[in-house]
């Protein structure tokens, strides 16, 4: 295997810092503009970082920020650069390759868990969540969704819950009153 | 005697042994299940177990670590889909042996050697940090700043992407870890007047979306692969076949335990450059590499876990961490109040020495479960990622939420994911940049105390550099990387050399 290699067609593995995604000698779909963005939001935090202290002293809060930034502005146009002279990866697309529908997707699916997780509470919208995009991703019945989507929550919720006792918006759900009931539950079995 | 009784701790609490193995059997199944890494795991893990004390937090971490640097071999043999970005190396030989039928003998064969780089991984671990930590007293503040410049310059120029991407991504850290107010002049930075970006942009949001978030997300694209099984017999590899790569496999833990202990690099690192090794030395392999040779499978697992143990000393005794998951754990230890460092290591000698002891039962407990339990393994590996990566996600969630109860944070952990996303897309390492988020800190005040210490002057900065062996050395380091890496270098190599740089 080639140490370069970055995957194939339907294969891109950018897990490794030993081998990270891309291609070392063409260029994807949207790496340009994406380098252009980052080229453009250094600058906008070397403007920033200027503003904290300006010049004042090597020694100022601002002297690390504007250095980091620089280095970022410089190296991002280097990027730039480079990027701009590479011929494009014949057969990947944008909405193929990069940026699938499911993806987007998912990251709305993600907004809408933030929007809701403090009003309707955790247990619930886990469970809209793991049913959907269950449902979404495996393309089976609702019986073997929803089995499979309340099981797994049933175990999260107890290990992480009870076990890691992780505090999570009770939301609508009595959870504080079930788990007294779970406790008293076992306590009194114990006893 | 009282590092030795602290180097038992682990024994004489059974809790804590039980955790070990926990997270080690934790840790086999988490680096073998595609899309599931160690980074990530031990990055959501952190927000669970702050409320824990801390040895039981790091047993469960230790454990993990171990388990899942050896676990992504498995599926790197069976599937050749490495597990872990530290089996890349792996599935090149491992693979090829499956398909021969001789998945058995592969597995064992990877379990004895990297049971033997971890062993001695942490050996080298024991006998030098106690000497390095003590070196480490007489470094200058420029020192560590110099020291924090060259991890983030070495993941950049080991990795066979692009320096310059690897510096991006480094800088970018720095400057997500200066977010919000100075903690010495109080004034604010980066906070574009934001008042929720006055507190500072939590790092455990920032690793739980570059390492699972953009993980998860990136998985999407492959939820329909499917994995090939392959017959697996014997696996308790013979005493010969052990004793023939005895030789490699030491020169390959060398290898695993310094690339280790340089900062900032890790385990996949080592297990790329170790296969090189194996590749130059083995003059006559039986089977040819790439085609099912046993030194390419011993090489990178030898190293990788060796490099377990590497990453442990800088992070013990300067504070900095030797790759990915350390720079996590250092959070860990920052959360619980202790401060890695040199002083950690004369102040508090009981927890270097129960760390190391719980590395060496996590390295026990992963030669039990990987030579058993085999036939579970298949079972558990073959989990459909259409039912996985929600619960990533979910996972995610709670973890970026738990820390500290907030959305926000929620939020924070989803643009750092789909950010990261993108950079793993267009080849942006995302290892400089967690290094950069735990160094900001450490490389802010060091500077600030190192100019200051100079009276803000420049050339008596330099002048400092220049009259200390240790400033100079580290100096030239970071200036020999960047130099390697730009046009001037092959042209002198050319030059000097009289042949063309490769």
């Amino acid at each position: 295997m080639d140490p370069n290699f970055r995957g194939d067609a339907d294969h891109h593995d950018g897990t490794s810092d030993a081998t990270p995604g891309g291609y070392p000698t063409a260029r994807r779909p949207g790496e340009l503009a994406f380098a252009i963005f980052l080229t453009a939001a250094s600058l906008g935090l070397l403007d920033n970082a200027y503003g904290i202290a300006g010049f004042e002293a090597l020694s100022s809060p601002g002297a690390i920020p504007m250095a980091t930034s620089l280095v970022m502005v410089i190296t991002a146009g280097l990027v730039v650069l480079r990027t701009l002279h590479l011929p494009k990866v014949a057969n990947e697309t944008l909405r193929k390759d990069i940026l699938p529908i499911t993806v987007i997707l998912f990251v709305g699916f993600l907004i809408a868990f933030g929007l809701l997780l403090k009003p309707v509470g955790f247990v619930l919208t886990a469970a809209l969540f793991l049913t959907v995009s269950i449902k979404v991703l495996s393309r089976k019945g609702w019986s073997y969704t929803l089995a499979v989507a309340l099981g797994s929550l049933a175990l999260i919720w107890i290990v992480f819950r009870l076990v890691f006792t992780v505090l999570l918006p009770a939301g609508v759900l009595p959870e504080a009153e079930f788990i007294q009931f779970f406790r008293s539950l076992i306590s009194g079995g114990a006893a | 005697m009282e590092a030795f009784w602290a180097f038992l701790t682990v024994f004489t609490q059974p809790e804590l042994l039980i955790l070990v193995a926990v997270g080690t059997f934790a840790g086999i199944y988490i680096g073998a299940i595609p899309g599931l890494s160690v980074t990530m795991a031990v990055s959501i893990l952190i927000s669970f177990t702050f409320s824990w004390d801390v040895y039981p937090a790091i047993s469960l971490m230790v454990g993990i670590y171990m388990g899942g640097v050896y676990g992504g071999s498995r599926t790197a043999i069976l599937l050749n889909i490495p597990g872990a970005p530290s089996a890349i190396a792996t599935a090149m030989d491992g693979y090829p042996m499956a398909q021969r039928g001789e998945a058995g003998q592969a597995i064992g064969v990877t379990t004895v050697m990297s049971f033997f780089g971890g062993l001695i991984g942490i050996v080298v671990l024991a006998v030098a940090a106690p000497f390095v930590a003590d070196f480490a007293l007489r470094f200058q503040p420029r020192d560590y700043m110099l020291l924090a410049v060259l991890g983030i310059l070495l993941v950049g120029s080991l990795s066979s992407g692009s320096l310059v991407k690897g510096i991006f991504a480094g800088a970018f850290g720095i400057a997500i870890g200066a977010v919000g107010r100075d903690p010495l002049t109080f004034a604010e930075r980066f906070t574009f007047d934001l008042k929720i970006m006055e507190g500072g942009i939590s790092f455990i949001a920032v690793m739980i979306g570059m390492f699972g978030v953009s993980e998860a997300l990136l998985q999407l694209q492959n939820v329909n692969m499917t994995a090939v099984r392959q017959k697996i017999d014997k696996i308790v590899p013979s005493f010969g076949t052990i004793r023939k790569y005895l030789p490699l496999s030491l020169q390959t833990s060398g290898i695993g335990v310094i690339i280790g202990a340089l900062p900032g690099t890790g385990g996949d690192i080592a297990a790329l450059m170790a296969y090189d090794h194996a590749k130059r030395v083995t003059k006559n392999p039986a089977v040819p590499f790439g085609k099912g040779a046993m030194e390419g499978l011993v090489a990178p697992e030898t190293a990788n876990n060796a490099a377990v143990g590497g990453a442990f000393i800088p992070m013990m005794t300067l504070g900095i961490p030797g790759d990915a998951v350390t720079a996590i754990m250092i959070g860990a230890l920052f959360i619980h109040g202790l401060n890695p460092g040199p002083m950690l290591m004369i102040d508090q000698p009981d927890m270097f020495w129960f760390i190391v002891g719980a590395l060496m039962t996590a390295n026990v407990f992963m030669l039990i479960f990987g030579l058993t339990g085999i036939k579970v393994f298949t079972k558990i590996v073959e989990m459909p990622r259409s039912v996985i990566i929600p619960l990533i996600l979910l996972l995610s969630i709670v973890g970026a939420y738990a820390v500290n109860n907030s959305i926000t944070d929620v939020y924070w952990m989803l643009i750092f994911g789909v950010f990261g996303y993108f950079m793993r897309h267009y080849g942006y390492p995302l290892g400089p940049v967690i290094l950069g988020v735990i160094l900001s800190r450490l490389l802010d005040d060091n500077w600030r105390r190192a100019i200051i210490s100079e009276r803000e002057d420049l050339g008596r900065f330099f002048g400092g550099i220049f009259s200390s062996p240790l400033s100079l050395v580290l100096f030239t380091a970071v200036i020999l990387i960047f130099v390697s890496q730009t046009p001037v270098w092959s042209v002198m190599k050319t030059k000097l050399l009289g042949k063309p740089a490769s």
